[in-house]
C-alpha cells in the first residue's frame, strides 16, 4: 500500500500549481480552471485522510465541495460570459470599471 | 359557516365585489364604460341584495333578540391586543343597514338617469359602491377598530365623491375641505379609542359596555367627550360643521347619499351604540345637547339666506343634525334614531328632487345655447327658477311631501321624531342636573322649528311657485319654460318611493301617550321604542300627558306659524322681494346669517393662516436644517469612508488574489508558530 504521504504531496503540488494558476494568468476562464484545481486538491487530500483513518466523514465533504463547486461553475461562467458580452474580452484586468 | 354568518357577509362583500367589478373593469377596459345599463344594473344589484338580506333579518329578529354576532376572522392579534372582522347584528345596527342600503338602493337607482351623460359614469358608481361598503362596515361592526375601518372608508369616499368633478378647482377643493375637518374629528376618535382600550383592554361594544365600572369617571367623560368630537367631525356639528355646505360641489346623488342618509349620521349612531356610557356622565350630555341646540340654530338663520337649492338643503342637514344631538344630549337616543330614519327619507328625497330641478334647470341651458343664444346661469340658483310646478309636477308633488315632512306638520314624517326630541329635552329641564339650561335648549328647538318651517317652504315657494323668472331676468332666454320638461322614469320612481316613506315613516314612533289619551291604555305601543329598548339607554320620559299634550299643540302652532308666514311672504313667488324686506327688518343680523358667521374667515384666519405661515417660516426651515441635515451627515461620513478607502482598490483581480494567498499564509503561520 502507498503510503499517505505519497497522497498529499501530490496534493499540496496540485493545490500551489492553481494558487499560481491564479496568480498570474489573465484570462477568466484559465484562473476559473485553477480555482478549480485547488479545489480539487483539496479534495484528494480529504479522500486520503478519510481512507487512512477510516473515516467516511471525508468523503462525505468532498460531495459537499463537488456540488458546491459545481452550483459555483455555473454562476461564475454566466458570469464570464456575461463580461465577455460586454469587453469581447476576458482579460481579467480589463475588468475594473467601478474602480475610482 | 353557520347561515346568519354567510349572509352577514354577504351584506358586507356585495357591495365591495360591485366596487371592484365596475371600478376594475372599467379601468381596463374602454369598451365596458360604454355600457351603462351593465354598470348601472351591477351597481344597483349589489346594493339592493343587501337590502333584501337586512329585511331578511329584520323579518326574523325579534325586539328582545340576542345580537348575532358573525366572525370572519382575526384582523389584528398582538400580545392581549385582538381585534377580530366580526360584525354584530342588532336591533340598532339592522335599522341602519336598512336604512343605509335602502335608501342607497334608491339613490343608486337615480344615479342611472342623473348621471347618465356624465363620462365617468362608471367610475361614479363604484365609488358609490366602495362608499356603501364603507358605511356598512361602520354600522355592522362589532368593534371600535373596525367602526373606525368604515368610519375613514365613508371619509374617502366622500372626499372622492365631492370632488368627483376634479377638473374643476372648486370642487377639488370641497373634497379635501371635507376630507381635513373630518380628520380633525378622527384624531379625537383615536385618542378616544387609546383611552378605552387602557381601561377595557378590548375594543368590543360587548366587553367595553359590560365593563364600564373600570373606567373611572374622569376618563369616562373624557372619553364620552372625544367620541364626541369624533362625531361632530362627521356629523358636522359646531365647530366643525362648515365643510358640509360646501360638499354640494359633488354631483347631487352624492349629496343625497353623503348628507342625508349615510355618513352624517354616523356620529349620532356612534353615540346611540355607545350610549350606556354616555348616560354615566351628564355633563358630557350637557356638552352634546348644548353643541346641538347651537348648530341647530346656527345652520337653521343660515338657510333663511342662501338662494343656491342645494346650499339651503344643506344648511338643513346641519341644522337637523343639530336636532339629532339636541336628542342625544337629552338622553334620546331612540328619538335622535328615529330622526336619522325620518330625516333619511324626506331629506334624500328633498336632495334628489332639487336634483331633478337642477337637471332640468341644465337642460334649459343646454337647449337655449343648442339654439345659438348665449345664456348663462347658476342652475342651482333659485332667483332663476319659480313656476316650475306645472313643467315637473311630480318633482313638485314630491318636493312638496318633503317639505311638509321637515316643517314638522303631523302626521307626516319628521312631526313624530322631531316632537319627540323636544319633548324629550323639555323632559331633561324638569331633571336635576342643569334643568334650567335644557328647558333654554328647548326654546331654542322650538324657535329652530319655526325657522326650519319658514325656510323650508321659502325654498318651495321660490322654486316651484309664481311664474318661471329666468326669461324675466336674462331677455334672450325668452321662451326658455318649452325646454323644461320632467325626469325620467328611473328618477322620479325614487321621488314617489320616498315621497310615500316621509308620509307614513312618522308612524314608526307614534309617542305612547297619544294613544293613551284614547285607548286609556298604558301600554308601551312605541314601536320604535320597543325595537331599541335593550340596545340604548334612554332617559325615562317622565312628563304628564297634559304636557305632552301642550308640548305637541306648541309645536304644531310654530310649525304652522312659519309655513303660514312663508306662505303670506313667498307664497307667490316673489323671493328676491320679500328677501329684501326679511334683510331691512333684521338688518346687522341678517348680514351675518347671509355672511355665515364668518366661520370660513374665522377659521383661514385663525387656524388655516397661522399653520400656513407657521409651516413656511419655522417647520420648513426645520426640516430643511435639521431634517436634511441629520440625513446629508450620515451621507457625508460614508462619503468620508470611501474617499480614504477607495485607493486600495486597483481593480487588478491578481493582486486580490495574492493579498488573499498571503493573508491566509499569515494566519497558517501565526496558527503554526
Amino acid at each position: 500500500m502507498i503510503s499517505i504521504d505519497w497522497f498529499l504531496a501530490l496534493s499540496a503540488l496540485l493545490f500551489c500549481i492553481g494558487i499560481i494558476g491564479v496568480l498570474i494568468r489573465k484570462n477568466a476562464i484559465v484562473i476559473f480552471m485553477c480555482v478549480e484545481l485547488m479545489l480539487n486538491a483539496v479534495n484528494l487530500s480529504l479522500i486520503s485522510f478519510s481512507s487512512h483513518y477510516g473515516n467516511i466523514d471525508g468523503q462525505i465533504l468532498v460531495f459537499f465541495s463537488l456540488a458546491v463547486a459545481a452550483a459555483e461553475a455555473v454562476v461564475g461562467l454566466a458570469i464570464i460570459i456575461a463580461i465577455f458580452r460586454n469587453n469581447l474580452s476576458v482579460d481579467i484586468n480589463k475588468v475594473s470599471l467601478l474602480r475610482w | 359557516m353557520d347561515s346568519a354568518t354567510t349572509l352577514t357577509s354577504l351584506i358586507i362583500l356585495l357591495p365591495l365585489l360591485g366596487f371592484l367589478v365596475n371600478g376594475l373593469w372599467g379601468l381596463s377596459s374602454k369598451s365596458f364604460r360604454q355600457r351603462k345599463s351593465l354598470i348601472g344594473s351591477i351597481a344597483n344589484l349589489t346594493v339592493f341584495i343587501p337590502f333584501a338580506i337586512a329585511v331578511y333579518f329584520f323579518m326574523n329578529m325579534g325586539q328582545n333578540a340576542e345580537p348575532i354576532i358573525a366572525e370572519l376572522f382575526t384582523w389584528i392579534e398582538v400580545g392581549s391586543f385582538s381585534v377580530d372582522i366580526a360584525y354584530q347584528i342588532d336591533q340598532l345596527s339592522i335599522l341602519m343597514t336598512l336604512v343605509v342600503t335602502g335608501v342607497g338602493f334608491l339613490i343608486h337607482m337615480y344615479s342611472i338617469g342623473y348621471m347618465w351623460h356624465d363620462e365617468g359614469y362608471w367610475k361614479f358608481f363604484a365609488y358609490l359602491n366602495l362608499f356603501i361598503f364603507a358605511m356598512l362596515n361602520l354600522v355592522l361592526a362589532d368593534n371600535l377598530l373596525l367602526l373606525f375601518l368604515g368610519w375613514e372608508g365613508v371619509g374617502l369616499c366622500s372626499y372622492l365623491l365631492i370632488g368627483f368633478w376634479y377638473t374643476d378647482m372648486a370642487n377639488s377643493a370641497a373634497g379635501s375641505k371635507a376630507f381635513w375637518y373630518n380628520r380633525v374629528g378622527d384624531f379625537a376618535f383615536l385618542v378616544a379609542m387609546f383611552l378605552t382600550f387602557q381601561h377595557v383592554g378590548s375594543l368590543d361594544f360587548d366587553n367595553i359596555l359590560s365593563s364600564l365600572d373600570a373606567i373611572p369617571a374622569d376618563d369616562k367623560f373624557w372619553i364620552g367627550l372625544l367620541v364626541f368630537i369624533g362625531a361632530t367631525g362627521k356629523s358636522a356639528q359646531i365647530p366643525l360643521f362648515v365643510w358640509l355646505p360646501d360638499a354640494m360641489a359633488g354631483p347631487t346623488s352624492v349629496s343625497a347619499l353623503i348628507h342625508a342618509a349615510t355618513m352624517v349620521t354616523s356620529g349620532i349612531y356612534l353615540i346611540s351604540r355607545l350610549s350606556p356610557m354616555f348616560v354615566m356622565s351628564p355633563e358630557v350630555m350637557m356638552i352634546i345637547a348644548v353643541i346641538g341646540a347651537l348648530t341647530a340654530i346656527v345652520a337653521a338663520t343660515i338657510a333663511l339666506t342662501q338662494n343656491d337649492i342645494k346650499r339651503v338643503l344643506a344648511y338643513s342637514t346641519v341644522s337637523q343634525l343639530g336636532y339629532m344631538f339636541l336628542a342625544l344630549g337629552s338622553g334620546a337616543f331612540t328619538a335622535a334614531m328615529f330622526h336619522v330614519v325620518t330625516h333619511a327619507f324626506f331629506k334624500a328625497l328633498l336632495f334628489l328632487g332639487s336634483g331633478s330641478v337642477i337637471h332640468a334647470m341644465e337642460h334649459v341651458e343646454h337647449d337655449l345655447q343648442e339654439e345659438g343664444k348665449d345664456v348663462h346661469f347658476d342652475p342651482q340658483d333659485m332667483r332663476f327658477m319659480g313656476g316650475l310646478k306645472e313643467y315637473m309636477p311630480s318633482t313638485y308633488k314630491t318636493f312638496l311631501i318633503a317639505t311638509i315632512a321637515i316643517a314638522g306638520i303631523p302626521p307626516l314624517a319628521g312631526f313624530f321624531s322631531k316632537d319627540e326630541i323636544l319633548a324629550f329635552t323639555f323632559n331633561a329641564g324638569m331633571g336635576e342636573f342643569a334643568g334650567s339650561l335644557y328647558i333654554f335648549l328647548w326654546v331654542i328647538g322650538i324657535i329652530t322649528a319655526f325657522l326650519t318651517a319658514f325656510y323650508m317652504f321659502r325654498l318651495t315657494f321660490g322654486t316651484f311657485n309664481g311664474s318661471f323668472k329666468l326669461p324675466e331676468k336674462i331677455s334672450e332666454a325668452a321662451g326658455a319654460e318649452k325646454h323644461l320638461h320632467e325626469s325620467p322614469k328611473s328618477m322620479t320612481i325614487p321621488l314617489w318611493t320616498l315621497g310615500g316613506l316621509s308620509v307614513v315613516g312618522g308612524f314608526l314612533g307614534v309617542p305612547n301617550f297619544l294613544l293613551s289619551t284614547f285607548t286609556h291604555q298604558e301600554e308601551h305601543i312605541n314601536l320604535l321604542h320597543n325595537w331599541l329598548y335593550n340596545v340604548t339607554a334612554d332617559y325615562e320620559l317622565a312628563l304628564s300627558h297634559s304636557i305632552e299634550w301642550i308640548l305637541m299643540t306648541v309645536s304644531i302652532i310654530v310649525a304652522v306659524g312659519g309655513v303660514y308666514i312663508a306662505y303670506r311672504m313667498y307664497g307667490s313667488g316673489a323671493t328676491e322681494e320679500s328677501d329684501a324686506k326679511l334683510s331691512d327688518r333684521f338688518g346687522a343680523l341678517y348680514e351675518t346669517w347671509s355672511e355665515k358667521y364668518n366661520l370660513d374667515e374665522f377659521y383661514e384666519g385663525i387656524v388655516v393662516h397661522p399653520i400656513v405661515r407657521g409651516s413656511e417660516k419655522g417647520l420648513a426651515k426645520f426640516d430643511m436644517k435639521i431634517v436634511d441635515g441629520v440625513v446629508n451627515t450620515v451621507g457625508g461620513v460614508v462619503r468620508l469612508f470611501g474617499s480614504v478607502f477607495r485607493y486600495i482598490q486597483t481593480g487588478v483581480t491578481s493582486s486580490y488574489a495574492l493579498a488573499l494567498v498571503l493573508g491566509v499564509i499569515l494566519v497558517l503561520s501565526m496558527l503554526i508558530l
